[in-house]
């Protein structure tokens, strides 16, 4: 497997689907065995994570709060089958520790702690907490003219926490052009869609109109995922928000963008079923 | 970096001496920001947005996000002292303080500004009598009250040196620069005897200190022997100071603050545990009427003659 430290230059985009493969795989493994989790958000959100990590960002899991490092919050805590996934791919702790996913006194509670496993930059869990943290490394990178970039995945539905729109407008105001914003536009809140429950949309125009920069993409194409979170911020004069649609439980046929796997946990044949379908 | 001059009469407003220290120590660490919500003048943080604009950062009247900024701030390498009305930074903000501040332990100053009942006659909404109950449940958060403009520099200056999170209860209401010992040093966690007695100890902070000091005077000239604790840390509680009180027979807490969950709450947490003495503590009993922080002491005992009466009916209630 590449270092994610010096990513591939060749067909980079073939190499983070083997890894959001792998993660894949590995998160509904960690959902299985502990019999807990979000599965369907963490299938989601695993074609932005992959591409972050493998593809995007500047790290060094040796020297994970080295200040020059680019951030990234996990601002959907949940979906932390995933998030450990990658982090553990990408080398920050043991692959092996995956299996005390939710286990008394293991480190991979059901939602991330800084304080126990290295990579995570804040403690999130409810939900809109991310993307005003991130802003606050952001200001910090601006007020020292740094060039880390900070990355923050929020769900959709969190977007209805107004947390997010004071963060949205002083992130406007202050022209953080080195903070991207992603959203995983999956549609599915908890217990039904966004649209029948507290409707976003039209979610770019909202963003727009607190002054940030705007890109749609297909959040399961990581070519061009790649394309935009790639992209020299240096004179955008905007923070960017990256509307990701994707769709819950991407991956696996029963799953896909059905709100019972918001928490669902799979049953043995289930189990089985996926991996002969994650391939 | 000495403390602001007195206002009149000898009385201080411990704001002023909030923003000397935060500006002063400002000059020889970069590190050091203050984030505001539109809170700059009740902060008194004017000198310091004019010496240091870029440090300075303004998010709107925006609660959660001036404390979750203060907590990426910090992940940036900054030292943030986050500013705004005790009542919202700590109740509009609370989730915040929770999970991004405390929970994820991070070197973060929350300074709760004209806390209590300084905003008496605005009612209620912006009483902050219940701050250090919400606060005081997170374990690993600080909390001082400083009780005077000494004690609010040097408070200010101890959580500027802790690496961890911290909240400084700064009070607008005048107090009086209290009598101390040459040499007296300020730690986080240490209470100060500011007074020695063995019939009774008083244990207040903030700007009940001085009025339980009166109290103690008056209940001298009877013959009634009632120390007086400053208790300004109310997070990690001087159990030792507790431990010798509980021997003088009667414990009375006096603070700005209800007497649900706070500085009497957290004593007497510690009392009931080791020695249990009788206790009384005083304060608001919750919501409370709207009128000036004078009239609202007054009409709520916390003055000399209420804290005097609360000592002598506890030492009644000795075993």
């Amino acid at each position: 497997m590449p270092s994610p430290a010096a990513p591939l230059k060749n067909n980079i985009a073939s190499d983070i689907a083997a890894q959001a493969l792998w993660i894949r795989r590995r998160s509904f493994q960690m959902v299985y065995e502990a019999q807990q989790g979000h599965p369907g958000g963490d299938f989601s959100a695993t074609d932005i994570l992959a591409t972050l990590y493998f593809g995007v960002m500047r790290y060094d899991p040796k020297n994970p709060t080295d200040p020059k490092r680019d951030r990234f919050v996990m601002s959907k805590g949940h979906c932390t089958g995933a998030f450990y996934s990658v982090l553990a791919r990408a080398g920050y702790f043991p692959e092996a520790d995956l299996t005390t996913y939710m286990e008394p006194l293991s480190k991979l509670n059901g939602h991330p702690n800084r304080n126990y496993l290295p990579g995570v930059e804040t403690n999130t869990g409810p939900l809109g907490h991310g993307l005003p943290v991130a802003l606050g490394i952001a200001i910090a990178g601006q007020i020292d003219n740094a060039d880390f970039r900070t990355f923050v995945l929020t769900g959709d539905g969190e977007l209805q926490e107004g947390s997010n729109w004071e963060a949205a407008l002083t992130g406007g105001h202050r022209k953080l052009e080195n903070l991207t914003l992603i959203i995983d536009r999956n549609r599915l809140q908890q217990g039904a869609r966004t649209e029948e429950t507290a409707s976003l949309d039209p979610l770019d125009d909202k963003w727009r109109a607190f002054g940030w920069h705007v890109e749609v993409v297909d959040g399961h194409d990581h070519a061009q995922l790649l394309k935009v979170l790639s992209a020299s911020p240096k004179g955008r004069g905007k923070p960017l928000c990256v509307i990701a649609n994707t769709f819950k439980g991407k991956g696996v046929s029963f799953m896909h963008d059905n709100v019972a796997w918001h928490h669902g946990v799979p049953t043995k044949e289930q189990y089985e079923q996926a991996m002969r379908e994650l391939v | 970096m000495s403390a602001a001059a007195p206002s009149k009469a000898g009385l201080f407003d411990c704001r002023d001496s909030f923003a000397a220290t935060i500006e002063a120590l400002a000059e020889s660490d970069s590190r050091i920001v203050t984030v505001v919500s539109d809170s700059v003048g009740s902060s008194k943080l004017g000198g310091f947005k004019k010496k240091f604009p870029e440090r300075m950062v303004n998010v709107g009247i925006a609660e959660q996000t001036l404390v979750a900024v203060g907590a990426g701030l910090a992940n940036g390498g900054k030292v943030p002292f986050v500013s705004a009305a005790s009542c919202f930074i700590t109740g509009r903000a609370l989730e915040q303080v929770k999970a991004d501040i405390a929970y994820s332990n991070v070197n973060v100053k929350l300074i709760g500004q004209s806390s209590g009942v300084a905003y008496g006659e605005l009612g209620p909404t912006h009483h902050s009598i219940e701050d250090l109950a919400w606060l005081r449940l997170f374990n690993n958060l600080k909390l001082i009250v400083p009780a005077d403009p000494w004690q609010t520099a040097e408070a200010i200056k101890a959580a500027a040196a802790y690496d961890g999170p911290v909240f400084v209860r700064v009070s607008r209401m005048a107090v009086p620069a209290l009598d101390r010992p040459a040499g007296a040093t300020f730690e986080i966690g240490k209470a100060e005897t500011l007074v020695e007695g063995s019939d009774a100890t008083i244990i207040a902070n903030g700007t009940m200190v001085h009025r339980a000091v009166a109290a103690a005077k008056t209940l001298a000239a009877e013959g009634i022997s009632a120390r007086v604790v400053n208790m300004a840390t109310v997070n990690p509680l001087d159990e030792a100071v507790i431990a010798a009180a509980a021997e003088t027979g009667a414990i009375i807490t006096v603070e700005e603050h209800s007497v649900r969950g706070g500085l009497g709450g957290a004593v007497a947490e510690v009392v009931i545990s080791t020695n249990p003495v009788p206790m009384r503590i005083l304060g608001f009993p919750g919501f409370v009427p709207t009128g000036s922080a004078a009239w609202l002491f007054d009409n709520f005992g916390l003055n000399e003659t209420g804290i005097a009466d609360a000592v002598r009916q506890t030492i009644a209630r000795k075993r």
